[in-house]
C-alpha cells in the first residue's frame, strides 16, 4: 500500500512523532552529559579564581583545593562557608552572600580574592580581584565576558589590560572603594587604570562592576 | 566495492573539495568563515563539526526522504539539523569546554549555515544514504579547508602564531617586523576568501577551456 505523504493527517502525525522523538533524544543527551558539563563549569570558575592569583596550572581542582578556602564576608569579619562550590556569583551577591576566597600561596603569603559581577556593553562581564593581606593592594585580576566585541571590549580578558591592575589600591585615602577604570590615557594615581581604547562602554562597565561589587566588602577591607 | 566508489560517488565526494567548493565557488557559509577564522584551533573544530553534522544530517534525511511530507520538508530538515547541532554542542561542552566557550554562538549558528540546508534540499532529498554521506563529507571538508586556509594566514600574519604557538622568530621582530592587526578583523577574512575565490575561478576557466 502506498501512503499518501501529502495528506493533512499524514503531515500532522509525521510532525508530531518527529517532535516527540527529537525531544526525547535531546532530553536524554542533556541529562546524561549534565554532570560532566557542570564539572567543567566549576573547573572553569576555579581556573579563573586561580588566574587572578597569577597561578597557571593544568591540575586545576587539586591546586584550588590546596590553595583556596571559600569563605563569606559577614560585615567586617570572615565567616565559614559550608555550602557547595558556587558558580553563579551574580546570584550570590544578590542573595547577600559575599564570598571571599582566602588563598595561601606556596610562599606563605595570604591573598583575598573577591568575585565581581557587572554589565558590559552587550552582556554580562565578571571577574575575580585578588588583593594582598593589607586588604587594599591589588595582587592580580582576571576578567571574563560573554559577548563583548572581539578585539575591543573583548580585550579586557587580555594581559595588556589586566596587568595594569597589579599594585593599584582598592581603597582611597578615606577608606572608600575607589579602584576604577578611566578613559584610555587618563589614569592617574594609585586607584585608576587605563580603559581599553575604542571600548569606552565596556571599560565603564568594568569600572562600575569594580565599584559596586567591591563596595560590598567595604567593611571587611577597612578592618585591618 | 566498485559500485560504492562509482564515478558519480567520486564526483559527490571530490567535487566540493575543488571545482564545486561550497565556500569558494557556491559562496555559501561565508558568515561563519569570517567569524571563526581568527585562529587555527577554532577553525579546525568548526570545520570538523560542520563535516560531521552535514554528513549525519545528509544520511538521516536521505533515509527519510521517501516518507517526508513535501509541504513540511524544510521544517523536517531544520529539525534534524537543529537536533544534531544541539547534540554536538552538548558533547563539546562536556568534553572540550574551552573550545565550546571559544566557538560560543557559532556552533549554534551551524543550524543556519546555508551549506547544510543546501545539501539536504539539493542532494539528500534525491539520493541514497551512501551517496549522501559522501556528499556530506565532501562538502564539509570543502568548507573546512577554506576555513583552515583563511585561519592559517590570519593567525600567522595577524598574531605571529599557529595554534597559539609563536612561529615568527624573535629576530624578525627585532628587525622591526610587526604583526598586522588588520588580519585579525573580519575585513581581512573577507579579502582572503576573495583571493581564494579568485584562484578557484581562474582554475575553473582553465578547466573549461580544455
Amino acid at each position: 500500500m502506498k501512503m499518501n505523504t501529502n495528506s493533512n493527517v499524514y503531515t500532522i502525525v509525521y510532525a508530531a512523532v518527529m517532535v516527540v522523538i527529537v525531544a526525547f533524544l535531546l532530553a536524554f543527551v542533556s541529562s546524561s552529559l549534565k554532570d560532566m558539563q557542570d564539572n567543567n563549569v566549576k573547573k572553569d570558575v576555579k581556573k579563573q579564581i586561580l588566574s587572578s592569583l597569577n597561578i597557571e596550572t593544568a591540575d586545576v581542582d587539586a591546586t584550588y583545593d590546596k590553595v583556596v578556602k571559600d569563605m563569606l564576608a559577614n560585615g567586617a569579619e570572615l565567616a565559614e562557608y559550608t555550602g557547595e562550590f558556587n558558580t553563579a556569583y551574580n546570584q550570590e551577591i544578590k542573595a547577600g552572600n559575599f564570598h571571599v576566597f582566602v588563598a595561601t600561596l606556596e610562599n606563605g603569603e595570604t591573598k583575598y580574592v573577591f568575585p565581581v559581577y557587572g554589565a558590559g556593553l552587550w552582556g554580562p562581564i565578571w571577574g575575580y580581584v585578588s588583593v594582598n593581606d593589607d586588604k587594599t593592594t591589588v595582587y592580580g585580576v582576571s576578567f571574563n565576558h560573554e559577548s563583548e566585541t572581539a578585539g575591543l571590549g573583548g580585550e579586557i580578558v587580555k594581559p595588556i589590560f589586566k596587568d595594569q591592575f597589579a599594585g593599584k589600591k582598592v581603597l582611597n585615602g578615606t577608606g572608600e572603594v575607589a579602584l576604577t577604570v578611566k578613559k584610555n590615557g587618563n589614569a592617574q594615581g594609585e586607584n585608576e587604570c587605563d580603559g581599553v581604547a575604542g571600548a569606552t562602554l565596556t571599560s565603564n562597565g568594568v569600572a562600575k562592576m569594580l565599584l559596586e561589587s567591591l563596595g560590598n566588602y567595604k567593611e571587611f577591607l577597612n578592618n585591618k | 566495492m566498485s559500485q560504492l566508489f562509482s564515478k558519480e560517488n567520486k564526483e559527490a565526494f571530490f567535487g566540493p573539495l575543488g571545482a564545486n567548493n561550497p565556500v569558494a565557488v557556491q559562496v555559501l557559509g561565508i558568515c561563519s568563515a569570517l567569524a571563526v577564522t581568527a585562529q587555527l584551533g577554532p577553525a579546525v573544530v568548526m570545520g570538523l563539526s560542520v563535516t560531521v553534522i552535514v554528513a549525519m544530517a545528509n544520511v538521516i534525511i536521505s533515509l527519510l526522504r521517501k516518507t517526508v511530507p513535501n509541504r513540511i520538508r524544510i521544517i523536517v530538515q531544520l529539525v534534524v539539523v537543529a537536533a544534531l547541532v544541539t547534540i554536538v554542542s552538548q558533547i563539546l561542552k562536556a568534553f572540550a569546554y574551552d573550545v565550546s566557550v571559544q566557538l560560543s554562538v557559532y556552533i549554534g549558528l551551524i543550524i543556519t549555515n546555508c551549506i547544510l540546508m543546501g545539501r539536504l534540499e539539493a542532494f539528500a532529498m534525491q539520493n541514497g544514504p551512501w551517496e549522501s554521506f559522501l556528499d556530506g563529507i565532501g562538502n564539509g571538508l570543502g568548507y573546512a579547508w577554506v576555513l583552515i586556509a583563511v585561519a592559517f594566514f590570519r593567525e600567522l600574519f595577524g598574531a605571529g602564531t599557529l595554534f597559539g604557538f609563536p612561529v615568527v622568530p624573535d629576530a624578525l621582530y627585532d628587525l622591526g617586523y610587526i604583526n598586522c592587526g588588520i588580519m585579525l578583523t573580519p575585513v581581512a577574512a573577507l579579502v582572503l576568501v576573495g583571493c581564494i575565490i579568485w584562484v578557484m575561478k581562474i582554475r575553473e576557466e582553465k578547466a573549461a577551456k580544455k
